[in-house]
């Protein structure tokens, strides 16, 4: 589990480098699901870096797709683009926009405005299903995400159509745009009301690689049930200043402390 | 129409087992066939057409065919970002088909009418638009529909619709079909209102003015040669399409005659107005408060040939 760590504190890093020289926000966003995307990619995920199309691969898609440079650093990491990309993350020409892109190798479907992710996963679900693959389709959802109501319809629909190799993980910052979630829609109880919407449901700390890990190799929960993982974080989690803020989702970490965040995040 | 469609739909599932049906809870009486015979191909995700969208898209990013299908604006307008960022962005094999394009639901009201799909689907990139005007173009387009890769947006009409070819055609995505010949005026339409257009152009006939009668079915990618030549070669173009006038047909081929340099001797677009049609009653008579049906047309032609 000491890669994952690995893999999550570089993920913070690459995140606060990027969104500096971009100048560019939801940074907060990055470093909440730092050590989910960690998981995924070094335990979880059935993918081949060589051979990002594989037809058998594991399908991922980011529906909160503003914390694209999160992922793109995962995808450096492991192999499945040059780290010389994440350096020209938002510049002209670049390979790397802001929101996640299908353009970019690994990546599965391109997201940014809310609401799109969880549709389409259970559509790639239920393309799996007839395929008669044994692939899963995980997705990993934020609270402005849990808003829409066409993540609703698909939570609902998911469930109507016991897809046991579906996945849906929370991000579950509890900050969204304009403030905290429980001040704007509040989600809970959140485990109930998956539940009662016919999923299996685990709580985990989704700073805890250990937890992500048993809860993630766990999949499907309960046969015929999708699976929801409700990984408790904090927004903007290792930048001190910042963390569990509203404005984390629009400031980036300034030159004049970026050394000083950076040796903390790597715990210098 | 819609019943030609879904017979045909029908057919070419048996042979190709990537067609898929993903519903929002519309299609009573006429998707029962595909259901029982497909039922591991058919969903209805409830009336969810944001669901029915992105679903059908992940369906059709694993190399199936997805097709969406619904009345009038329900699945384009109401699920739109869907169409724009998952289907076409992904250039996902989606085909939204809509029952009863313009006003064929008549007096069930505004709400479902669809008189600005036109125009909003052919400014998404990567669609193709096509609008069927009998059924022999139905079973053409349902046929090029499954052979064409990529996304696709089929304005289907409603149900008792009169033929306006006389029998199979000739039928390619982006090139028009001609219904008649003739030189001293075009008249470029898209879908069932042909029958209206082939009406006017028959009483224009008997006053000695032969009218061309061009089917622009494939709105997008529009068919430039057809317009063309119809500039060049005819004594002027009327387009007539059951659609707001911003955007549509009339627009698409204005473009055409605009970015060539055209000049033809006359150009008239009829279409609605820019208004919402709040007017009630039925299709025909809908079309008639507008000068859509065939005296209206025909006067229209005449106002236009006289200028």
């Amino acid at each position: 589990m000491e890669k994952c760590k690995q893999i999550a504190t570089q993920i913070r890093v690459d995140s606060v480098k990027m969104t500096n020289a971009a100048h560019s926000g939801h940074v907060g966003s990055m470093l909440s699901m730092a050590e989910i995307i960690a998981v995924l990619y070094e335990k979880i995920l059935r993918v081949d870096p060589k051979n990002p199309d594989m037809p058998e691969r594991d399908r991922f898609i980011l529906s909160k797709g503003h914390a694209a440079a999160g992922v793109y650093s995962a995808l450096a990491q492991k192999g499945f683009i040059p780290e010389e990309w994440l350096s020209r993350y938002y510049c002209d020409d670049g390979k790397l926009m802001g929101h996640i892109s299908h353009k970019v190798p690994g990546v599965e479907f391109s997201t940014g405005s809310l609401g799109h992710g969880l549709p389409v996963a259970v559509g790639m679900a239920i393309a799996a299903r007839y395929a008669k693959s044994d692939r899963r389709v995980f997705c990993l959802t934020s609270d402005g995400d849990m808003n829409e109501g066409s993540t609703w319809e698909a939570i609902m629909f998911a469930a109507q159509e016991h897809l046991d190799n579906l996945v849906l993980i929370l991000d579950y910052n509890k900050i969204q745009a304009l403030g905290f979630s429980k001040d704007i829609e509040d989600l809970t109880p959140l485990a109930e009301r998956m539940q009662n919407f016919g999923w299996a449901v685990r709580e985990v700390n989704g700073h805890s690689v250990e937890e992500l890990y048993d809860a993630l190799s766990a999949v499907p929960f309960e046969k015929g049930k999708p699976s929801f993982v409700i990984a408790h974080t904090v927004k903007c989690k290792g930048i001190d200043y910042l963390e569990n803020t509203v404005e984390s989702h629009y400031r980036f970490v300034p030159d004049e402390k970026l050394d000083e965040v950076i040796s903390k995040l790597k715990g210098e | 129409m819609r019943a030609v469609f879904n017979k045909t739909l029908l057919e070419i599932a048996k042979k190709d087992p990537r067609i898929h049906m993903v519903l929002a809870d519309i299609g009573f009486g006429e998707i029962e066939p595909f259901r029982d015979t497909f039922p591991d191909r058919y969903y209805n995700v409830g009336v969810a057409e944001q669901n029915m969208t992105g679903v059908a898209c992940g369906i059709a990013m694993e190399g199936n065919i997805a097709i969406t299908y619904s009345i009038a604006n329900f699945p384009t307008l109401r699920c739109l970002e869907q169409i724009r960022n998952d289907v076409c962005y992904h250039n996902a094999n989606v085909k939204i088909v809509i029952i009863g394009g313009g006003v064929s639901y008549g007096a069930l009201g505004m709400s479902h009418h669809s008189t600005e799909d036109i125009a909003i689907m052919r400014a998404l990139p990567n669609i193709v638009v096509e609008v069927p005007c009998d059924n022999y173009e139905a079973i053409a387009a349902t046929h090029a529909m499954i052979e064409h890769d990529g996304p696709f947006y089929y304005r289907c009409g409603y149900k008792g619709e009169k033929d306006i070819h006389s029998g199979p055609i000739d039928f390619k995505i982006g090139k028009a079909n001609t219904v008649r010949e003739g030189n001293d005026v075009t008249l470029m339409f898209c879908g069932p209102i042909g029958a209206e257009v082939v009406k006017a152009a028959d009483a224009l006939a008997a006053e000695g003015i032969k009218c061309r009668i061009v089917s622009m079915h494939t709105i997008k990618p529009i068919d430039k040669e057809a317009i063309i030549d119809a500039a060049k070669n005819t004594g002027g173009i009327v387009t007539i399409e059951e659609h707001n006038i911003i955007g549509g047909l009339g627009a698409a081929v204005a473009e055409v005659i605009a970015d060539e340099g055209l000049t033809p001797k006359c150009f008239k677009r009829l279409a609605f107005p820019d208004v919402n049609v709040a007017k009630i009653g039925g299709q025909a008579w809908i079309r008639d408060q507008y000068g859509l049906q065939a005296g209206g047309i025909a006067d229209s032609v005449r106002a236009a040939l006289k200028k």
